[in-house]
């Protein structure tokens, strides 16, 4: 609109070359920002990279060429032996980890139980609060909102003693003596983290948008609320569902604290803490622990490429973590 | 229908109140399993705790006698409780400002017509969605002063004559584990304030423009106020984090040399399950819970002001 008022003005030939001119420098800024943009950004995108290069070229590497001087970008002896290695598989040595296999069964065996109760539980609160109407609704739901103030940290101490007087499990009595409860087993992992404020909070919001009368005509046919929420109310959250849920496994895949305090059994541990604990102990054997590191990273660069557009919406919608 | 409404409505409205109270059956039963769960992990635990800190409690010990302030009292003159403190606040203060700004920065270029900004965004998202414990191990690997890259890179481009210790450097140390979290958090705010500017009107610089502003007059007076909302949630969400920042503590440095990075947490961590003060480092948490009080009340304000999404 700006650029073409004068023109109606002069004559077409006057004022068409300047506007060529213009345009053709514009242009040439253009370009010249982008190819500086390019100059910044790939430099420093390969620096950004570049971590995780040096870490698939360590796992590749026998341990003596990890430490040689100038750095092996390339390894010069590729082998797979660390991650035989850190496997148990083929020939064993000093250094081996024991139980790695298990270290992933039980990381996902429990993140997938964490998620799978966490949709569940936290999906049927969030559709009773926000559409059942009933006594006290306001209150709890303050209630749930209140405890998403409170850290980890302090209820973590009296949650582990809790968990460690769970009566009737692990050699307790009734009274929650004697016994280690639920330390050192998958309740101990699954249940504290079985439901999320943040997530019903969540779900409710979403919840909120779906339309009354929709509920309304299932319940004039005869629905049960379970049906109703099942078959009506799941399937309508389902995009929200999916990115708190892709965001719990993967949270819940790497935490690390809660395992660290609970888990003393070397065939319980999650990956994190599996991996962690080998490099306290083997403080030398980085072959062993770049391929660690590696199989540890796949699981969940396999889940972000799988659902990158859920995950990225389920962060710019809801903050950093679940 | 609307003649039988007027003739059956006593029954009807009977048949209706047993129908709610059913109806309202079901909905406790449906917020039933949250609220076991959080009545136990939550407001059980948070009692609790309340009245661990008022005890001397350990777990190997049978006598557990009442302390009153005393727990309370003790942190006021402990030394490295201070210094924890203190480590936090350096943490915090250093690894937020320079993850957002770093972040705006990447989200900036990543927002101009470039090619395959998915493959840039998801590059550096890499670091948020690995393991948090295998970035901490890489970046220890990274420092390590006989073989690590960056004595490598640093020697031969001579910024250093001779190698650094790195993690074992007491005032190293803690610039070292900033610069891997600044480093593993970009993604995030990267992603979060890509999200701010394409919710950017475009016709807002336009005008800008069409007025004559120039490239840095538009981002301080157009993307800069449009920004504020995600700055303002980003800020407080990593304040939260920060202060809470144990992981890589643990993994690379073990809280020294000479408890220069002993975090407030680790503190926490050491306290209950090192030494087994059950109860002071219950009393610890709490003080915790203060500070991180301040800003989660400030992120549930944004919350009610911006809704879920900011």
């Amino acid at each position: 609109m700006a650029v073409s008022a004068p023109r109606e003005k002069l004559p077409p030939s006057v004022a068409a070359r300047p506007l060529r001119g213009r345009r053709a420098r514009g242009r040439a800024v253009r370009r010249f920002r982008l190819v500086a943009l390019y100059a910044l950004l790939v430099p420093l995108s390969v620096l950004f990279i570049a971590p995780f290069a040096w870490l698939v070229s360590s796992s590749l590497k026998p341990l003596g060429d990890i430490f040689v001087w100038p750095p092996q970008w390339i390894p010069d002896n590729p082998t797979l032996a660390n991650y035989e290695l850190f496997l148990g598989l083929g020939e064993q040595d000093a250094r081996s980890a024991e139980f790695v296999a298990r270290w992933f069964l039980n990381s996902a065996f429990v993140a997938l139980s964490v998620t799978f109760l966490q949709l569940f539980f936290n999906s049927l609160a969030a559709y009773a609060f926000a559409k059942r109407d009933f006594p006290g609704r306001n209150a709890i739901f303050v209630l749930f909102l209140a405890t998403m103030m409170i850290p980890g940290q302090v209820t973590l101490i009296p949650t582990y003693l809790v968990i460690r007087h769970m009566p009737l499990f692990g050699g307790n009595d009734i009274w929650g003596q004697g016994g280690h409860g639920w330390l050192d087993s998958y309740y101990g992992l699954i249940l504290p983290g079985a439901v999320s404020a943040f997530g019903i909070f969540f779900l409710r919001q979403y919840m909120l948008s779906i339309p009354n009368e929709l509920l309304d005509a299932a319940r004039i046919d005869g629905a049960s609320e379970f049906k109703i929420y099942w078959r009506i109310v799941l399937p309508l959250t389902k995009p929200a569902l999916a990115a708190t849920g892709i965001l719990t496994f993967m949270y819940s895949w790497e935490d690390f604290f809660w395992p660290l305090i609970i888990i003393t059994s070397p065939e319980l541990y999650t990956v994190p803490l599996g991996l962690t604990l080998y490099v306290v102990r083997n403080r030398t054997a980085w072959d062993i622990v770049m391929a660690g590191s590696v199989l540890a990273t796949l699981p969940m660069i396999f889940v972000f490429v799988l659902f990158q557009r859920h995950i990225i919406r389920g962060i710019t919608l809801g903050g950093l973590k679940g | 229908m609307a003649a039988s409404v007027p003739v059956n409505r006593s029954r009807g409205h009977g048949r209706r109140v047993k129908r709610d109270l059913r109806r309202s059956w079901s909905a406790y039963l449906f917020i039933s399993p949250g609220l076991v769960l959080f009545g136990l992990f939550t407001l059980f635990a948070l009692g609790f705790a309340f009245y661990l800190s008022f005890h001397e409690w350990s777990v190997i010990e049978q006598d557990r006698p009442f302390v009153g302030l005393e727990n309370y009292r003790d942190i006021l003159a402990d030394q490295r409780f201070h210094r924890s403190v203190i480590n936090t606040f350096y943490f915090t203060g250093a690894s937020v400002p320079l993850t957002l700004t770093i972040g705006l920065l990447i989200a900036l270029m990543l927002n101009q017509p470039i090619r395959a900004r998915g493959f840039f965004r998801t590059l550096y998202y890499l670091p948020v969605v690995t393991p948090f414990v295998v970035v901490a191990i890489l970046w220890k690997f990274l420092y390590n002063a006989d073989f690590g890259l960056f004595n490598y890179y640093l020697l031969k481009t001579r910024l250093i004559d001779e190698p650094l210790l790195w993690l074992s450097d007491k005032d190293l140390a803690m610039p070292a584990v900033i610069l891997m979290s600044v480093y593993s958090g970009i993604g995030s705010a990267m992603l979060l304030y890509l999200a701010g500017l394409q919710g950017i009107p475009e016709e807002l610089y336009e005008a800008a423009k069409v007025d004559g502003a120039g490239a840095w007059q538009r981002f301080r007076h157009v993307t800069v106020p449009q920004l504020a909302p995600t700055t303002l949630f980003l800020l407080v969400i990593s304040i939260i984090y920060s202060l809470q920042v144990f992981t890589q503590i643990f993994v690379m440095t073990g809280g020294g040399p000479v408890e220069r990075t002993t975090t407030m947490v680790y503190y926490i961590y050491l306290s209950a399950f090192k030494f087994f003060e059950m109860g002071y480092a219950t009393a610890l948490a709490f003080f915790l819970f203060a500070m991180v009080l301040v800003f989660t009340v400030f992120q549930l304000r944004l919350y009610r002001r911006y809704g879920a999404g900011i």
